[in-house]
């Protein structure tokens, strides 16, 4: 009796292991052993060919040289605004697919958004510069329109990098926030006006709390998405992008400093790590909370 | 002084031929009635009857296609519901989830800009007038059922309205619960003398907290009245049927004497009853006798003092226990009718078996006859 039972929980185990064997294997083969040699690169500095001696000079040259930690701070300050700017277009979006919009209407908004996920992101980016360059569809619209003299280059600046972010993003801030949306009852929407609270109020008080761990996953997401962005920055903002990533690539692959790129890896991990910490204490949300709305 | 008896005077809630359609279906048909202050006024009918479309437009969540609401005198007409001098308890009671108990109770107070002493003042007095002193720093799901409803009536009185709005609240509660709740409602309805509206499907909730009733059906008020001149004074078969137990038969009137009719059902019963509205010999009729109305006897015999009754005979059925409410479904002996008695509360008639041959009668002025009405489409 009791080795039977015994059996059976040995079996049940065998089953949880195999069946979790193919993530396992992902997570430590794909994230966390490459990790590790990129940890321990960065950790070395190379003093005769071939000879390594262990040294923190990768993450000595990021704060001597300014021009690393200013692009690194800029990187940092556009994303945040990038996932800022996302969450006030996505919010009236979600709100209207999540509460306004009846039966196939919502899931017919929720496709719109989903579109432009169907073409590759370099297509889509292309498709802004086709818009936005000198001799594109947008400066010339202005010119017929009388606003502008001649053609204005609409690419390369900061805004419109930002342009191309939050279009990027939109679609993984609304997903979470229809979801945190739609579980709020509309009685409650109604119990607050009731008892006299205007719309504001109403958004404050009832609509906020409730969605807030929705538009914290939303953020992180967002902002972890814009941060690692490669392609958007580099395409739309040009030479003068300054993106962090920007400055890995050319560590790893034009100067084939692979200590140096390694440390600015992590140093971009730190980042992340941080403003997600530092996202959670200001808004009071619990790790684990968040998650199970992403 | 002269101002406050015209205020005492004025209803505090009055409607005039309110109309609401949505499409082509009208769910609310020219409604009109008035709610004395202080008193308790509930509205009742099955579901989808307009009553819970009648109750938001009172609240402002709907606005009329036509005809005025005015509360406390004033017309409603383009007020929003967060300017409205009424408060609501919603059916799921709608407790803000994210706030502790007694920042509930102070929510429509903070929407008012009263200071927060003040704010904090209030909500303890009111939590501990509906007997939750204390619990203010609780969770909301901590609260037992019972409790929760009670945050969601102080939540809306702290606020003084001139009218309360209860949806359907001890709807999603337990029987045992319910049964304490109701009169729970009532002794807060008189403890704080608010007008209270309330709208239910359950007839014994309606009869039980009411100082009147609107019976509602098909978006029109059948009757309004006094609980019990529903129960006893039914004035349309609709509301004979919906309000209390009723045996129900149709028929057609074979002879009317006066304020009497003869029936005889389509089951071929004859019976008699008191007559309501006009009714034609021949014509197709409706009529009701409620279960305690009939009187139960072994024999004919035993009936011999309700002399003028006439005695029918019939077979036990089945035997309906429930205490105090205990019932028998008889089968009239010639037409195989089925009919319900209740039996009296002395158990007189507790060891009846089924099969038995019994005598049964009832008085005519209490079974209601109704020409029928025409049929619905």
């Amino acid at each position: 009796m009791l080795e039977a039972t015994a059996t059976a929980a040995w079996h049940r185990r065998l089953m949880l292991g195999l069946l979790l064997a193919p993530a396992l294997l992902w997570l430590f083969a794909l994230i966390v052993l490459p990790h590790l040699d990129l940890a321990l690169l960065s950790f070395r500095e190379p003093v005769a060919p071939r000879k390594y001696v262990p040294s923190l000079a990768q993450y000595r040259t990021f704060f001597a040289e300014p021009l690393y930690w200013h692009v690194f701070m800029r990187t940092a300050i556009l994303s945040a605004l990038a996932t800022a700017l996302t969450l006030l277009i996505a919010f009236p979006v979600a709100w209207t697919i999540a509460k306004l919009a009846r039966g196939r209407m919502g899931a017919l908004l929720f496709v719109v958004c989903l579109i432009p996920f169907w073409v590759s992101e370099t297509v889509r980016t292309l498709g802004w510069m086709i818009l936005l360059r000198e001799s594109g569809v947008l400066p010339a619209l202005l010119v017929r329109l009388g606003l502008t003299n001649g053609p204005v280059e609409l690419l390369y600046h900061d805004a419109t990098i930002l342009v191309g972010l939050v279009y990027t993003s939109l679609l993984f801030m609304v997903v979470p926030l229809v979801g945190s949306l739609e579980s709020l009852d509309n009685s409650l929407i109604e119990a607050a006006y009731d008892l006299g609270s205007g719309g504001f109020a109403i958004l404050r008080k009832i609509v906020i709390p409730h969605a807030a761990p929705g538009i914290t996953a939303g953020c992180i997401v967002v902002f972890m998405l814009t941060l690692g962005n490669y392609l958007t920055p580099t395409l739309l903002g040009g030479k003068n992008s300054l993106w962090f990533t920007e400055q890995i690539y050319t560590q790893f692959i034009t100067r084939f400093n692979w200590e140096q790129g390694a440390a600015f890896g992590f140093l971009l991990l730190a980042l992340s790590t941080a403003m997600v910490w530092f996202g959670l204490k200001l808004s009071g949300q619990r790790f684990s909370d968040v998650m199970r709305r992403t | 002084m002269a101002a406050n008896s015209t205020a005492a005077a004025r209803p505090d809630l009055e409607a005039h031929a309110v109309i609401k359609r949505f499409g082509h279906q009208v769910a609310v048909d020219a409604v009109s009635f008035s709610v004395a202050r202080g008193s308790f006024f509930s509205i009742l009918g099955p579901s989808g009857c307009g009553k819970t479309t009648l109750l938001r437009m009172i609240a402002g969540f709907i606005a009329p296609d036509g005809g005025d609401i005015r509360i406390g005198g004033r017309s409603m007409a383009g007020v929003a519901p967060n300017r409205r001098p009424v408060n609501m308890v919603f059916q799921h009671l709608a407790l803000f989830p994210m706030m502790n108990v007694a920042e509930n109770v102070a929510f429509g107070l903070a929407r008012r800009a009263v200071p927060r002493a003040e704010r904090t003042r209030k909500a303890e007095a009111m939590l501990e007038r509906v007997g939750l002193a204390g619990a203010g720093l609780k969770r909301v799901d901590e609260l037992s059922g019972g409790q929760r409803q009670r945050v969601a009536i102080a939540r809306s009185l702290v606020l003084e309205p001139t009218l309360l709005l209860l949806d359907e609240p001890l709807g999603a509660l337990d029987l045992k619960l319910r049964e304490h709740m109701k009169i729970e409602l009532k002794q807060l309805q008189s403890a704080f003398g608010t007008t209270f509206v309330y709208i239910t499907h359950d007839q014994s909730e309606a009869l039980v907290l009411s100082d009147h009733v609107g019976v509602m059906n098909r978006g029109h008020f059948e009757q309004l009245g006094t609980p019990q001149e529903l129960y006893y004074a039914p004035a349309t078969p609709f509301v004979a049927a919906f309000v209390g137990a009723n045996n129900r038969m149709t028929g057609k009137a074979s002879a009317v004497h006066g304020e009497l009719v003869d029936v005889t059902t389509d089951a071929g019963w004859r019976i008699r009853a008191r007559r309501i509205g006009t009714i034609g010999v021949g014509a197709a009729v409706e009529a009701f006798v409620r279960p305690e109305a009939a009187t139960i006897g072994r024999t004919s015999a035993e009936l011999a003092p309700l002399a003028g009754q006439v005695v029918h005979a019939g077979d036990v059925e089945s035997l309906l226990f429930d205490g105090a409410n205990s019932a028998v479904l008889v089968r009239e002996a010639a037409s195989r009718f089925e009919f319900r008695i209740a039996l009296p509360q002395t158990g007189r008639y507790a060891d009846l078996k089924v099969g038995e041959r019994i005598a049964f009668s009832f008085d005519p002025e209490r079974a209601a006859c109704f020409a029928a009405p025409p049929a619905h489409a």
